[in-house]
């Protein structure tokens, strides 16, 4: 991804920042200028919120199949996962053998290298989640 | 709105064609169609194109006016449109035209659909094929398009307890279908077995639960229904088509087991059909993965909610059983060149309505429809076709 793209959204990916609805006070994570639920109503009223980062995965996968800049995670687990704000959002999950995954374990947000532009290019970070302490076996200690 | 008929119908050999380039294809299939329509070049008012990346693929933006250039219709000066929509864009290209000709815009036109994706490697297919997903927040964290996929296929096995035997029956299924499809990419049957051991792409999805990568051209010459009879003995009427969208991440659906789009666009086409789902008596669905036609099944209400698994499995949606899904092999046998296939899905309702379906004909087929995707889901269209007596 080319790097002003991938700068403008880092806030987002390195901090977690969503927004918050001024007229029903939903949760959405990446920003939002515009309120799903509230529509015109939402506008100008969208305010900055940090996400906690601690969540439940919905479902997962198993990715064998990747674009070579992910050549070296392979295989690595991929979730959707539902903030205990609300929000949902995809991202790897590390820190745990991929055939311990289950639906409706507890994660915590990480950061990160997601990947670089190119072969010699800008490094890219953001987050990734692990399980939240206690849950899974992690590789390190196992 | 006047109605709308098909009077000609042609497609090339899907597959990896390396010979072959993107003009080549669509030229095939337009001159093919064409001539089945029995109309000359001039009769001609408007072309639409479905094509989904073909600037990525073969580094050529603008392929609409290369297809009609190249078709020798340059001096007609004819208005030529491409339409994207993700997967679903050689079927949003066929809705295009169904609204040109019924709002009386145009009277004959022709709809093509073209994809050449084997000009770069497959990984770089596989990433061209990923930007229909939301690239800013899935595909930068390490999704794939079969990843996503896999994600709604685990919720569904966990939610409804789907097996890998009934996911892999899809591709079964589909593959017997496409031995008996001349132009499909696949004319092989494969087992269960075959599918099982297969390598894994992205869990609970292997190599035979994704269709494959494709080159080919489909299209279509529609016109008034009025006029239809004075071109072709055996018209088919484009009845209704239903279209809609959802958000473009899969993690913001309200549910990962559900299109909303699909459901909502099957339920405007039926409406505006006046007809229900036991009405349909042969179905091209997305199965761009296997996933896809169980939850396709379900969400056009062929099969209650959860139940596309079981019913695949016993033999429902098999080719003249309960409801014949996939006659021509769909996207996993008879091939996926994106752009073509909402073109080519409505070649073989054709071609079912018409009794000319050969050794895969459904019985009495009477009302067709076709379902196809962009995306993950993002955008669903939805056509249904009528012979027309």
């Amino acid at each position: 991804m080319a790097t002003p793209r991938f700068w403008r959204e880092i806030p987002s990916r390195y901090n977690l920042i969503g927004t918050k609805c001024g007229s029903c006070g939903t949760l959405d994570f990446p920003p939002r200028a515009v309120c799903p639920k509230c529509g015109r109503k939402s506008v100008g009223k969208m305010m900055k919120q940090k996400l906690s980062g601690i969540g439940t995965i919905i479902s997962y996968t198993i990715v064998y199949d990747a674009p070579s800049s992910f050549d070296l995670l392979k295989p690595y687990v991929l979730a959707v996962i539902e903030l205990k704000e609300g929000a949902r959002l995809t991202s790897q999950i590390i820190n745990v053998e991929p055939g311990d995954v289950k639906i409706g374990m507890r994660v915590e947000a990480v950061f990160r290298k997601l990947g670089q532009e190119g072969e010699a290019g800008i490094l890219q970070y953001g987050y990734k989640f692990k399980p939240v302490t206690g849950q899974g076996k992690s590789p390190a200690t196992a | 709105m006047r109605g709308v008929a098909i009077i000609g119908v042609g497609e090339t050999q899907f597959g990896e064609l390396w010979d072959r380039s993107f003009r080549d294809l669509g030229i095939e299939a337009g001159l093919k169609a064409i001539e089945d329509a029995h109309i000359r070049a001039e009769d001609i008012d408007a072309l639409y194109i479905g094509n989904m990346s073909a600037g990525k693929f073969i580094e050529q933006e603008h392929v609409s006016a290369i297809v009609a250039d190249y078709a020798g219709l340059a001096d007609s000066h004819l208005p030529t449109t491409r339409v994207e929509g993700g997967g679903a864009c050689g079927a949003l290209a066929l809705l295009q035209a169904y609204a040109a000709i019924a709002s009386g815009l145009h009277d004959i036109v022709v709809v093509g659909g073209a994809e050449k994706m084997t000009d770069v490697g497959e990984v770089k297919a596989a990433e061209i094929l990923s930007a229909t997903a939301d690239q800013e927040w899935e595909t930068v964290f390490g999704a794939t398009f079969p990843a996503l996929y896999a994600i709604m296929a685990r919720r569904h096995m966990y939610e409804y307890g789907t097996t890998r035997e009934q996911l892999a029956a899809v591709a079964v299924k589909n593959h017997r279908h496409g031995a008996l499809n001349p132009v499909a990419q696949y004319q092989k049957e494969i087992t269960m077995e075959m599918v099982l051991n297969a390598g894994m792409v992205a869990d609970p999805l292997g190599v035979f639960d994704c269709a494959p990568l494709s080159d080919g051209a489909a299209a279509i010459v529609m016109c008034s229904l009025d006029r239809a009879r004075k071109f072709c003995e055996t018209p088919v009427e484009l009845i209704a088509s239903g279209q809609a969208s959802d958000t473009i991440a899969l993690h913001d659906r309200r549910d990962l087991t559900t299109m909303d789009a699909t459901v909502v666009a099957g339920k405007r086409a039926f409406h505006r059909a006046g007809l229900t789902p036991a009405d349909v008596d042969v179905a091209e669905v997305h199965d761009n993965f296997t996933i896809s036609e169980i939850m396709a099944i379900e969400d056009l209400r062929f099969v209650k909610k959860g139940q596309g698994g079981p019913a695949t499995e016993d033999g429902e949606t098999a080719l003249n059983s309960k409801i014949s899904v996939n006659t021509s092999g769909g996207l996993k046998a008879r091939g996926q060149p994106v752009g073509a296939t909402g073109v080519a899905q409505a070649i073989e309702i054709v071609r079912q309505l018409r009794g000319e379906g050969g050794k895969r004909q459904v019985t009495d087929a009477e009302v067709g429809l076709t379902h196809t995707l962009g995306g993950t889901g993002a955008t669903a269209v939805v056509h249904i076709f009528r012979r027309v007596r």
